[in-house]
C-alpha cells in the first residue's frame, strides 16, 4: 500500500462515497481558477503602476474603496453593474445554440431608443405605472429582439455568417440612432431644450422604482437582471426548447436528424438574445437614465462577451462577473481622484482576469493546482452545457 | 468561424444557390427597369462631368444624366438575361453580376451628381480616398486569412491593430519626438512587431494552451483597449508630441506617369504600396507554394496534415505570427501614414470590419481586397455624397445614413449575393496531437 503523499490524497482516502458525490457536485475549482486568475491580475497591474511611477497601494486601496467601501459605494458598483448582466446573458444565450453573438451593442441601442420612443408618448404620462412600467420594457425587449432576430434569420434563411450580420448591424444602430436622437432638422427623438443631444425623459410612471439614491441609484433593474438570470436558466433547462437550444449547439447534424428544426431553433435563440439585450438597455433607461443617450452604451456589447466567457455562459455565473466588471469601473473614479492611475489599469487587470481564466494552465502552474487537465475551466462553455 | 459555429451547409439547410442567383439577377433587371423608365426622364438634362486626374487640366467626361442612367438600366436588363438560360451559362451569369455590381458605381455617382448643383465631380479624390481607407481593411483582412486559412480563429486584428498604432507611435513620439525620419521607420518596424507580439500571444493561447480561440481573440481586444490608453496617458502625453510628421508620400517612376490610373494606383504612402504587395505575396504564397499548402491543410485537417509529416503546431505559430505582423502593419497605418498621432480606440471597428471584408471574399486574398475596397469605397463615397448635399423628394439625406451605405451593403451582399461563406474545415477547433 503506498502512503497518501499529500493532505489532499489524504482526505479523498479517508472520504465516504457521500463525501466524494458532494465534493464533485459542488466543484470549487472554477472558482478558485477565477480567484486565483484575480490575483495574479492584480498583481502584474500593480507591477505595471509601480513602473510607471505610482503605489500600487494607494491605488488599489482606492480602488477598493471605491468599489465596496460605503454602502453608498456597495449601491453605486451595484447599480454600474446591472447592464453588464443583459448584454452578458445575450451572448451566452447565443452561444448556447453555437452563434455568436457579438452584436449586443446594436440590441441594446435599438431596444433602448424603442423603449425611449415609446416613453415619451403623452399618453403614457396618465397611465398607473402597473401598466407603464411593462408597455415600456416590452417595447424595449421587442426592439433588442428585433434587432438580434435579424442576424438569426439572415443565418438561417441565406447562411450569412452571424458575426458579420452582427458588426454590420451594430454600426446600422449606432449611425441609425445617432440620426434618431442627434437630428435637428427633421427633429425625431431629440429634445430641443437639452444642449446635449438626448432624448426627453420617460414618463414619470415609466420610472422604475428606486431603492437607494446611489450615483447611478440602486433600482429595481437590478431585480430585472436577476430575473432574466432565472428566466434564461429555466428556458435552458426546464423546457423542451432549451434542449433543442442546446442540442443545436452540441450539434447541428444530430440536431437535424433527431427532427429539430435547426433554422427556426437559430433565428428564435437570436430573438432570445436579443431580448436579454434590449431588457437590459430599458431597465437602464428606465431605472437609470429616464431618458435616452446614445453614448451610455458604448462597450456594454463586448465587455458582455467578456463577462460571459468569464462565467462560462452560466446564467448564475454572470451574477458575479458582471458584479466584478461593473464594480471595478464604478471604483476606477476614486483610484484617478486619490492615486492618479487611471481607468486604463482597470482594463488591463480585466483582460489579464480573463486571460489568465482562459488559460488556467498558467493560474494552476503558479499555484500548482491540481485535477483537471489544463484548460478545462472554459471546456464547459464549448459544449454548451450549464455547468 | 468559430469552434461550435460548424454548421453544415449541405444536409441541414437545403443548397438554393441557382435560386439566389437568378434572384439576384431578377432584383437588377428590376433596377435597370424602375432606372430607364422612372428615374432617367425626371433627372435635368443639364451636362455634367467627372474629372479624373489631379488639375490643373484633368482628364475628363462629360455626360447627360439621363442618357447614362438610361443606359445603364438597359445594360442591366441585359445583364440579368443569361441566369434564366440555363446552367451551361453558368459562368457567364457570375461575371453579368460583377459587371452589374460594379456599375453600380458610376450610377450612384452619375445620380447624386445630376441631383446636386455643382457641374463637375472630381472622382480623383474619391478613388483616391477608396484606396486609401481600403488600406488598413485589406491588411487586416490578410492577418484574418493567414490565421484561419491555418485553423485560428482570430477576432483580436482590432486589438492588434490597436496595440501596434499605440506602440509604434509612442516609439516614434519618445525617440524621434515625432518627426525624426529614421525613426520613423524604426517606429513602424517596432509597430509590426508588437503586431507580431500579440500573434504569438494568441497562437501561445490557443496552440499551445488550446484555450479557445475567440476567448483569445476577446482577451487581446480588451488588453489592447487598457494598454494603448495607458501609454498614451502615462507616456505618449508626458513627451508633449501630439502629431508628428505623417509618413512620406511618393510616386513609383514612370508608372505614375500612366494617364488616369498612375495617379490612382502608383502615388501613395510606403504602407499602401506594402498592402499591394502583402496582398499579392499572401495568394501567391499560401496558394502556390509548398509551405502554402502546409498552411492550407492545416487548417483543413490537420490529423491528414501531422500523417504527411507536416508539423501542424509550428505550421500554426508561423501563420498566426505572421498575421500578427500584418496587423501591425495596418495599425502603423492608423497613428503614422493617415495621421502621425494616437488617440484611444483610433481603429474605432476598422479589425471587425476587416473579418467582413476577410469572409466577403471567402476567405481568399483578391476577393478579399475587393471586399476590402467596397468598404473603402462606401466610406469615401458617404463622405462625398454629404458633400454634394444630395436630396431626393425634398429631403436631404443625413450624414448618418450615408455613413451606414458600406454596413447595409455588406450585409445584403453577405446575405444574398455572395452566398454561403465556408471557412476552412477545421478552424476554431483546437488542434491536439495524437499519441
Amino acid at each position: 500500500v503506498n502512503e497518501p503523499r499529500t493532505v489532499n490524497e489524504r482526505v479523498e482516502r479517508t472520504m465516504s462515497d457521500g463525501h466524494r458525490a458532494i465534493r464533485t457536485a459542488i466543484d470549487l475549482q472554477p472558482v478558485l481558477v477565477v480567484l486565483y486568475a484575480l490575483v495574479l491580475a492584480v498583481l502584474v497591474g500593480g507591477v505595471l503602476i509601480w513602473i510607471t511611477g505610482g503605489n500600487p497601494f494607494e491605488a488599489y486601496w482606492a480602488l477598493l474603496r471605491g468599489m465596496f467601501g460605503s454602502w453608498d459605494r456597495i449601491a453605486a458598483s451595484i447599480s454600474r453593474s446591472t447592464p453588464y448582466v443583459g448584454s452578458a446573458l445575450a451572448m451566452a444565450f447565443a452561444f448556447k445554440a453555437g452563434l455568436f453573438n457579438i452584436g449586443a451593442e446594436g440590441q441594446m441601442l435599438v431596444g433602448g431608443v424603442t423603449a425611449a420612443w415609446v416613453g415619451t408618448w403623452a399618453w403614457l404620462a396618465d397611465v398607473p405605472s402597473v401598466f407603464a412600467i411593462p408597455i415600456v420594457l416590452i417595447a424595449g425587449i421587442v426592439g433588442g429582439g428585433f434587432w438580434g432576430g435579424i442576424p438569426g434569420v439572415l443565418r438561417a434563411r441565406t447562411g450569412a455568417h452571424e458575426v458579420i450580420s452582427c458588426i454590420m448591424l451594430n454600426n446600422i444602430a449606432i449611425l441609425g440612432v445617432r440620426w434618431l436622437v442627434n437630428s435637428q432638422d427633421p427633429i425625431v427623438l431629440r429634445d430641443p431644450t437639452q444642449s446635449v443631444p438626448r432624448t426627453a425623459d420617460i414618463a414619470e410612471s415609466a420610472h422604475l422604482p428606486s431603492f437607494v439614491d446611489s450615483t447611478p441609484p440602486l433600482s429595481a433593474a437590478t431585480l430585472i437582471a436577476i430575473g432574466m438570470c432565472i428566466v434564461f436558466w429555466f428556458l435552458f433547462t426546464r423546457t423542451s426548447f432549451g434542449f433543442e437550444v442546446g442540442t443545436v449547439g452540441a450539434n447541428p447534424h444530430a440536431a437535424h436528424y433527431a427532427g429539430i428544426g435547426v433554422n427556426r431553433i437559430i433565428s428564435l435563440t437570436m430573438v432570445i438574445a436579443g431580448s436579454f439585450a434590449g431588457l437590459a438597455a430599458v431597465s437602464e433607461v428606465s431605472g437609470n437614465q429616464h431618458h435616452f443617450q446614445p453614448g451610455v452604451f458604448v462597450g456594454y456589447g463586448f465587455d458582455g462577451i467578456a463577462i460571459a466567457l468569464l462565467a462560462r455562459t452560466n446564467p448564475f455565473g454572470v451574477l458575479p462577473a458582471a458584479l466584478l466588471w461593473g464594480s471595478m469601473l464604478s471604483g476606477a473614479g476614486l483610484m484617478q481622484q486619490e492615486a492618479d492611475v487611471g481607468i486604463d489599469v482597470v482594463r488591463i487587470v480585466q483582460s489579464l482576469v480573463l486571460l489568465f481564466v482562459a488559460a488556467d494552465a498558467i493560474v494552476r502552474y503558479v499555484f500548482r493546482m491540481k485535477g483537471h487537465e489544463p484548460g478545462s475551466a472554459l471546456r464547459a462553455a464549448e459544449t454548451g452545457a450549464v455547468a | 468561424m468559430t469552434a461550435t459555429v460548424a454548421i453544415p451547409s449541405k444536409t441541414v439547410i437545403t443548397q438554393r444557390r441557382f435560386g439566389r442567383r437568378r434572384i439576384t439577377s431578377l432584383s437588377f433587371a428590376v433596377l435597370g427597369l424602375v432606372l430607364a423608365v422612372l428615374v432617367a426622364p425626371n433627372l435635368s438634362g443639364d451636362d455634367k462631368s467627372f474629372a479624373f486626374e489631379r488639375p490643373p487640366d484633368p482628364a475628363s467626361i462629360t455626360f447627360d444624366p439621363p442618357t447614362l442612367v438610361t443606359a445603364i438600366g438597359i445594360l442591366y436588363m441585359v445583364l440579368a438575361v443569361p441566369a434564366f438560360l440555363g446552367a451551361r451559362w453558368d459562368r457567364v451569369v457570375v461575371w453579368a453580376q460583377a459587371v452589374s455590381a460594379a456599375l453600380l458605381v458610376p450610377l450612384v455617382l452619375g445620380r447624386a451628381h445630376a441631383l446636386s448643383d455643382a457641374s463637375s465631380t472630381n472622382v480623383t479624390n474619391l478613388l483616391d480616398e477608396s484606396l486609401v481607407l481600403c488600406t488598413p481593411i485589406a491588411l487586416g483582412a490578410m492577418t484574418g486569412l493567414w490565421s484561419e486559412r491555418s485553423g485560428i480563429v482570430n477576432i483580436g486584428i482590432e486589438g492588434m491593430m490597436l496595440s501596434a498604432a499605440g506602440v509604434g507611435f509612442m516609439t516614434y513620439a519618445v525617440l524621434g519626438d515625432g518627426t525624426a525620419t529614421g525613426w520613423m521607420w524604426f517606429s513602424l518596424v517596432v509597430a509590426m512587431l508588437t503586431g507580431g507580439l500579440l500573434g504569438l500571444l494568441h497562437a501561445w493561447l490557443t496552440v499551445t494552451f488550446l484555450i479557445n480561440q475567440i476567448i483569445s481573440g476577446v482577451v487581446i481586444n480588451l488588453f489592447a483597449l487598457g494598454l494603448t490608453g495607458f501609454l498614451r496617458s502615462e507616456v505618449i502625453v508626458d513627451t508633449g508630441v501630439t502629431s508628428g510628421k505623417a509618413l512620406p508620400e511618393f510616386g513609383i517612376p514612370l508608372l505614375e506617369d500612366i494617364p488616369v490610373v498612375g495617379d490612382q494606383l502608383f502615388r501613395g504612402q510606403p504602407i499602401f504600396f506594402l498592402m499591394l504587395l502583402t496582398v499579392f505575396l499572401t495568394w501567391l504564397v499560401v496558394w502556390h507554394t509548398p509551405w502554402g499548402l502546409r498552411v492550407r491543410s492545416s487548417g483543413e485537417h490537420p490529423h491528414a496534415a501531422e500523417t504527411l509529416g507536416i508539423d501542424v503546431i509550428k505550421i500554426r505559430y508561423q501563420a498566426v505570427v505572421l498575421g500578427g505582423l500584418i496587423a501591425g502593419l495596418a495599425g502603423a497605418w492608423f497613428s503614422m501614414e493617415a495621421s502621425a498621432g494616437f488617440e484611444d480606440a483610433m481603429t474605432n471597428g476598422t479589425g471587425f470590419i476587416a473579418l467582413a471584408a476577410m469572409i466577403f471574399g471567402k476567405w481568399r486574398p483578391f476577393p478579399a481586397l475587393a471586399g476590402a475596397l467596397l468598404f473603402g469605397f462606401s466610406r469615401a463615397l458617404g463622405a462625398r455624397l454629404q458633400f454634394l448635399g444630395v436630396e431626393i423628394a425634398g429631403f436631404e439625406i443625413p450624414s448618418n445614413f450615408w455613413q451606414m451605405l458600406p454596413f447595409v451593403v455588406t450585409l445584403v451582399v453577405v446575405a444574398g449575393a455572395v452566398g454561403r461563406a465556408v471557412p476552412p474545415a477545421a478552424e476554431g477547433i483546437p488542434y491536439r496531437r495524437s499519441r
